[in-house]
């Protein structure tokens, strides 16, 4: 499903990321840990588009298509998802009238009928349910007022209503308390499937505790420093990242 | 991100849709100003001795007066001898009749501006005065609403068949020599929209006015009376387009206001005139004059206006808050783009007890635009209690574009409270790549923001104009579900 080659980006003028590779495939859970600043954000924002980190080198295929050449939206609307580490806040848009807009965007793109608003709000009250979420949180204003907590369930809300087939979570266990924590984890293997893929940017084990990763990635310093099962995920936990290794350790293992 | 200011540009800089002109014969007198100008018109209409005296003493007072030079805004000088200051399509030279008679070119015209003036056509629940350069054309459910008693007509109409109601308020609430433009239209106005709602009256649908601005040379100098007496209550909508042109066109309207004991009037407008070219070339100048009265205790006047047109908007929709509890409300977007230019907001003047005001001011700068929110609260020393609440919001597209913030505050009584809140913004890329990255275009990303900014503002127009002002921002509205 995605294929990323010796992908290389800056921030200004500072080499970000310095060669990742990654291969993800359909029904896999991917999670990357790694040091503050090690370039996680970064790698989950170049893959959605944000154009803040540009990129200098590699490739990236999605599905076939060049990933890299494609704006924002069109990434969206071919199923990639990114659900942001620190959510942002849209005063005056109600969150029931971006989750309808945007849902319908990629309706639309995929050839499906727009939903109607009687359809649609079935649908996201469902979806509600399940991330249990209150009602009223569909008619406040984009994440204005949410607790660091709401704003991050909120992201989970959309990424069930929009089912994508590439979803991106930048640290959406950071700030959960242990209950929301076990929703949100319910509501991201709710999605778990065959034809879905999905990578876990993560700084601790409780989060895989519920979402059971396939393949554990440490990224340090630009690089994809180790890979394995999750058994790698209780070891960083055990002896944190000195071992993996300080900028350009030599003795790096890649996969 | 270097594509933001290229897509918000391309938003609103979408073409201008009424910039078409209406082939029609005119009836037109010739340019300039002079006292016999201002009886040249009142001969036309057909006008009583009084109303004649009132314009020859405001065209001697405007002789003496100078134009306001306060405002942030900057045009060349106006020759007032090189206007035309009366013109009318000729089939109109009677006045208005039934709709079988209006010119089927006229009637064009506005149903290509969407405002379609057959009676069956309509929006239900809306009744529409036309208003062509100088003259009414058509006034819709006339009848209908005499029957409980209203009176919804042009101005000249009411000249002739409610003069007593027209002497006893004209001027009332704008006195002639108020300022410059005003004192100039007072002279010279031509027509405009006259409502009157009898006591304990509610309208039973909106009244409308459709300005167009159509003949070249012209200025348009409307005039607007609405009186609701006692517990009375109107929605009154406003709309205005005029064709492209390389000049610029001077409108200088006046109206006026009056809300007895218990009344309340609502005033909304969507002023969508010609702003000129990218480069500032041509567009209206509006310089307008707007103001209600609150005479009677818990009078309510509420003013909301959608600026997106004109070269230059001078404007201060204000309210006078004479009786005791009465209310008044000022909700304003306004958008400046290119080279436009707007100095715009309003004046709560309160004079009566426990007297309440709110204005909510939403500016939106783009491209060269330049606009400023000017307002004035006064609390006289007998507004006792009385209560203002000023939110005064500005966002910025781009870095080209100004936006200032004037407010003057006046507190005579101790016991008022004045609170002003101001911010300014941009939009965030943070904001515009969420909205994208759940597969909004960037384009539908920006006006969702823009009309999330506005909301507080759109939320108090009529379903008709909230329409109308989504269209017109490019804005897509809320409330579709829920
Ligand atoms: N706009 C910027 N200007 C300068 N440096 C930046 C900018 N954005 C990111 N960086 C730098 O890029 C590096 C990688 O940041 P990134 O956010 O990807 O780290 P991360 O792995 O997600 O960290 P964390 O675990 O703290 O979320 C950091 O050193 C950060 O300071
Ligand atoms: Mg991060």
């Amino acid at each position: 499903m995605l294929s990323i080659r010796n992908l290389q980006a800056s921030v200004g003028d500072k080499p970000i990321l310095k060669g990742i590779n990654l291969d993800v495939k359909a029904g896999e859970v991917h999670a990357i840990m790694g040091p503050n600043g090690s370039g996680k954000s970064t790698l989950s924002n170049v893959l959605a588009g944000r154009e803040n980190a540009t990129v200098t080198g590699g490739s990236v295929t999605y599905q076939g298509k060049d990933l890299l050449a494609l704006a924002v939206e069109e990434r969206a609307r071919e199923g990639v998802f990114l659900a942001f580490q620190y959510p942002v806040e849209i005063p005056g848009v109600g969150n029931v009238y971006l989750l309808k807009a945007a849902l319908n965007a990629q309706r639309k793109h995929r050839g499906l009928p727009e939903l109607d608003a009687m359809d649609f709000l079935a649908l996201v009250k469902d979806k509600m349910k399940l991330m249990e979420m209150n009602e009223s949180m569909l008619y406040r204003a984009v994440n204005e007022g949410f607790s660091g907590g709401e704003k991050k369930r909120n992201e989970i809300l959309q990424m069930v209503v929009l089912e994508p087939c590439l979803a991106i979570l930048d640290e959406t266990d950071s700030g959960l308390d242990i209950d929301a924590l076990k929703v949100v984890s319910h509501g991201v293997n709710s999605l778990r499937s065959p034809d879905r893929a999905m990578i876990l940017v993560t700084h601790y084990q409780r989060l895989l505790d519920y979402i059971k990763p396939d393949f554990v990635h440490v990224l340090s310093d630009g690089r994809i420093q180790r890979s394995g099962g999750p058994e790698l995920a209780l070891e960083l936990e055990r002896e944190g990242y000195a071992w993996v290794g300080d900028a350009g350790n030599e003795g790096a293992v890649t996969p | 991100m270097n594509s933001i200011p290229n897509t918000l540009e391309d938003l609103i800089s979408q073409e201008y849709r009424h910039g078409f002109e209406t082939a029609i014969e005119a009836d037109e007198i010739p340019k300039g100003l002079s006292e016999d100008t201002v009886r040249l018109i009142s001969a036309r209409k057909n006008e009583p001795e009084f109303l004649l005296e009132w314009r020859l003493e405001a065209y001697r007072r405007w002789l003496k007066m100078t134009p306001p030079t306060w405002a942030s805004v900057h045009y060349p000088p106006i020759d007032y001898q090189d206007i035309i200051y009366y013109s009318a399509p000729k089939s109109q030279k009677d006045g208005p009749k039934s709709l079988d008679e209006v010119d089927p070119e006229l009637l064009k015209t506005y149903e290509k501006l969407g405002i379609p003036l057959h009676e069956r056509a309509i929006l239900a629940g809306v009744a529409v005065d036309a208003v062509f350069d100088s003259v009414s054309v058509a006034t819709t459910f006339k009848d209908k609403l005499a029957e409980v008693g209203i009176i919804f007509c042009s101005f000249s109409e009411a000249v002739q068949h409610h003069p007593e109601l027209v002497k006893q308020y004209l001027g009332t609430v704008v006195p002639v020599q108020d300022n410059f433009y005003a004192a100039l239209n007072s002279a010279v106005f031509s027509d405009g929209s006259f409502v009157y709602i009898p006591p304990g009256v509610r309208c039973p649908m909106e009244l409308s006015t459709y300005f167009r601005i159509n003949a070249k040379n012209t200025g348009q100098f409307e005039r607007t009376l609405i009186i609701a007496d006692r517990g009375a209550s109107v929605s009154y909508l406003e709309g205005c387009t005029a064709p492209m042109r390389d000049e610029n066109q001077l409108h200088a309207a006046v109206v006026e206001l009056v809300a007895l004991e218990d009344a309340k009037i609502k005033y909304s407008t969507v002023q969508n005139w010609y702003p000129g070219d990218k480069e500032g070339r041509g567009g209206i100048y509006n310089f307008v004059t707007k103001r209600g009265d609150c005479r009677g205790a818990r009078a309510h006047i509420s003013w909301t206006q959608v600026e997106t047109g004109s070269a230059i908007t001078w404007k201060y929709p204000s309210v006078i808050l004479r009786g005791e509890d009465s209310v008044g409300e000022f909700y304003s977007v306004a958008l400046t783009n290119h080279r436009q230019q707007a100095d715009t907001g309003t004046k709560m003047i309160h004079i009566g007890r426990n007297t309440r005001s709110t204005i909510v001011s939403k500016g939106i700068s783009a491209g060269f635009g330049q606009q400023a929110y000017r307002g004035l609260v006064r609390m006289a020393r007998s507004a006792t209690g009385a209560r203002n609440h000023t939110q005064c919001d500005s966002l910025l597209l781009g870095d080209r574009c100004q936006a200032h913030t004037f407010p003057y505050i006046e507190v005579r009584n101790n016991t008022a409270t004045v609170e002003h809140e101001a911010s300014t913004s941009r939009i965030s890329e943070d904001q515009l790549f969420f909205c994208r990255q759940r597969g909004l275009s960037a384009e539908d990303s920006v006006s969702m923001i823009v009309n999330g900014f506005c909301k507080e503002v759109f939320k108090e127009l009529p379903m008709e104009f909230a329409v109308e002002a989504q269209k017109l921002l490019g804005v897509s509205l809320e409330g579709s579900v829920g």
